[in-house]
């Protein structure tokens, strides 16, 4: 096979699988720290886009330049989404902390269902196009393997993964965030205020979410309120891939899961793309049930 | 006071008496569809048209002397309720029927029909195997059926394209995956190669591999089969990535909001969809008929519908009775003028004489091509 295909096709993967990461990311913070699985984080994403479109569309009417649309509407998604995160963790899953598990899951599902719908009364059921908002990059015409947006995907997701990864390992915050997800009883003796470091976790997760939301709104230029679905159920299955609740490990199951659509799109056929997903979910969960990267849990009696 | 009540109760009584006497002398044209409910978009403007036809042909006299009375019964397309529907349009002594909207009410409700020998013209259902399979010898149909529209355009890529090599991309839907086998049948016919066959999911979150895949194989075109959202970001990101080959889709492309949504890149777009017939004098009467009574613009199979009350009006007069045996001959041997043009039903049941067209983005706008197909 020739080489320039292959090439074209790791990069698309490696796109896609950056978008999954982000939204991973999301997922598997939150299951680190309260073990519950917030179903409700592709409706953030889906937010993402549609608060940041809302601001384009107002800012493009006072003339603002593309990039700076870009910028601020990419700032406002974050800010809108982390306040969603945080009030949706306040509202839907800190009145059931002590509850059985099942109890938070059904009301993460029920959050998911109604935010889809909010949006859908409260904007649109219908597709609506999203500005081509993205820098022209002359520089990549040459190297053709690569679409400006591919690489501003690229590049913003990574910038975005390494500033978490820093921030968990170095700051005060990260370290209070290290600790909770290790052992909340221990940390709560220690005197770290859990309930402000499970909000944090939300908060970070949504802005990841809506970061990926902007990205990917700003490369499909279509949206419509359903759109966290299928790329929460993809990045959901991105975050077991790598190991839920690690960190590397939802990176690395994103772009696993990434290269290994394009790949199967590119050279088997396209047909075959959410099955492969799921079936490499399947696989993985059977050779090694805590995921690439995660680690194996000790049941507690 | 007293007076006032006698009065009332003689004229109940004249009502009531007269009532029956009215009814059997009416002719009842049943209208079944989406009346309520999420696709009462599809099923309401059907309903208008055969409303504003009546009271036309009312205005004038009626058929044959007979003033005509409209049966609604709403199945949201439901096929559950389809043939609760069904039944109460048959019960209410329809003579002929305009309906059902949806393919699959349709399926469901013409078996109950066709044991009550009931003649019923569908304006809006597109599944091919409703006239071609044979099954419903009452169905007739004032709509192209979904194989029309890839012999059309698979006709448009032979002739003017003068395609070698095709990429097939369908949204694996009935609808959408049907246009593209339909035109990989007709084009591989004639020994057009087949580069490419693929689903592409509606919400992936890209779509470069396959753009990509497109690019490497440069097909002459690509056949989409599917609904406007995913035909708009398909195109977007394979004109972002410089591919230019040119994209045909089914009527379901050809719609405002892939323009509005698509912006430049749907340039050059083909679709097929039925020819602009808005210049016919009947087509602005049904128009103008439309604005006056409710106020808007009418919507989705209004003048399919509209054609579908005409050509049964006109049969009917013609065999001189709801007879449904010479209805049947009636239908097919009576050519009617309507807003869709001049039509009669052929053999199976669809109309022929209707038109379908070419459309392309050209500055922004679809333009009809001459290209066209008739139907027979």
């Amino acid at each position: 096979m020739d080489i320039e295909f292959f090439v074209e096709l790791f990069f698309g993967g490696l796109t896609r699988g950056s978008i999954y990461a982000l939204i991973a990311l999301g997922y598997t913070l939150v299951y680190g720290i309260i073990e519950l699985i917030n179903f409700a984080h592709g409706e953030v994403y889906m937010l993402g886009a549609f608060t940041a479109l809302l601001v384009a569309g107002v800012l493009g009417v006072y003339g603002f330049p593309f990039g700076g649309i870009l910028i601020v509407a990419t700032l406002a998604a974050i800010v809108w989404c982390a306040a969603y995160g945080f009030t949706l963790e306040k509202v839907a899953y800190k009145p059931l902390r002590g509850a059985p598990r099942l109890s938070p899951l059904i009301s993460a599902i029920g959050m998911s269902i109604f935010l889809q719908n909010y949006v859908l009364l409260a904007q649109t059921p219908d597709f609506v196009p999203f500005p081509y908002l993205l820098p022209e990059m002359p520089f990549l015409d040459d190297l053709a393997v690569l679409s400006p947006s591919n690489f501003l995907i690229l590049m913003v997701s990574t910038v975005a993964m390494i500033v978490l990864a820093l921030f968990i390992r170095y700051t005060r915050m990260g370290k209070a965030m290290r600790a909770t997800a290790q052992n909340r009883k221990m940390a709560l003796l220690l005197g770290i205020n859990a309930d402000k470091i499970i909000s944090l976790t939300f908060i970070i997760g949504s802005s990841l979410a809506a970061l990926g939301g902007v990205l990917i709104a700003s490369h499909m230029q279509v949206i419509n309120y359903n759109i966290g679905f299928l790329a929460g159920m993809k990045a959901f299955t991105a975050a077991v891939l790598g190991g839920i609740g690690s960190i590397p490990g939802a990176m690395v199951g994103g772009l696993v899961l990434g290269l290994a659509e394009s790949f199967t799109t590119g050279y088997v056929s396209g047909n075959y793309e959410d099955i492969l997903a799921f079936a490499i979910l399947i696989l993985i969960l059977i050779l090694r049930p805590d995921g690439i990267l995660g680690k194996a849990k000790v049941q507690k009696v | 006071m007293k007076k006032g009540l006698t009065c009332l109760a003689a004229m109940a009584l004249c009502l009531a008496l007269a009532a029956p006497a009215q009814t059997a002398e009416t002719i009842k044209i049943g209208v079944q569809g989406a009346h309520s409910g999420d696709l009462a978009s599809y099923g309401v403007p059907s309903l208008n048209a055969v409303k504003l036809v009546i009271e036309q042909v009312n205005a004038k006299g009626g058929v044959l002397g007979r003033k005509v009375e409209l049966v609604a019964q709403d199945d949201q397309c439901k096929p559950e309720m389809a043939t609760n529907a069904a039944t109460k349009l048959i019960s209410d002594q329809s003579d002929v029927v305009v309906g059902p909207i949806c393919t699959g009410p349709t399926t469901a409700s013409l078996p109950i029909f066709q044991q009550a020998n009931i003649i019923v013209v569908s304006p809006t259902a597109t599944a091919p195997a409703l006239t071609t399979a044979g099954k419903h010898p009452l169905f007739f149909r004032t709509v192209a059926h979904d194989n029309a529209q890839a012999q059309l355009t698979s006709d448009f890529l032979l002739k003017k394209l003068g395609v070698k090599k095709v990429a097939f991309l369908h949204d694996n839907g009935e609808y959408g995956k049907g246009f593209a086998d339909n035109n990989r049948v007709f084009l591989e016919k004639e020994g057009v190669e087949t580069v490419l066959y693929e689903a592409v999911s509606a919400d992936a979150v890209d779509f470069s591999a396959v753009v990509r895949k497109i690019r490497r194989l440069k097909p002459d075109a690509v056949v989409f089969g599917g609904y406007q959202p995913l035909a708009s970001k398909l195109v977007q990101q394979m004109r972002r990535d410089r591919v230019q080959t040119p994209f045909i889709g089914p009527d379901g492309v050809k719609d405002e909001t892939f323009l509005k949504m698509t912006g430049k890149a749907s340039e050059g777009v083909y679709a097929s969809y039925p020819k602009d017939t808005s210049a016919l004098p009947l087509y602005k009467e049904a128009r103008e008929a439309h604005i006056k009574a409710f106020g808007s613009e009418p919507g989705f199979g209004y003048y399919n519908a509209w054609a579908a009350a005409q050509c049964l009006l006109a049969a009917i007069e013609k065999s001189g009775g709801t007879d449904t045996a010479k209805l049947k001959t009636a239908l097919r041997e009576t050519s009617v003028d309507t807003p869709l043009g001049k039509i009669n039903f052929n053999e199976l049941g669809d109309a022929s004489g209707m038109a379908l067209s070419i459309y392309q983005v050209q500055n922004g706008k679809f333009v009809e091509l001459d290209h066209n197909l008739t139907l027979k």
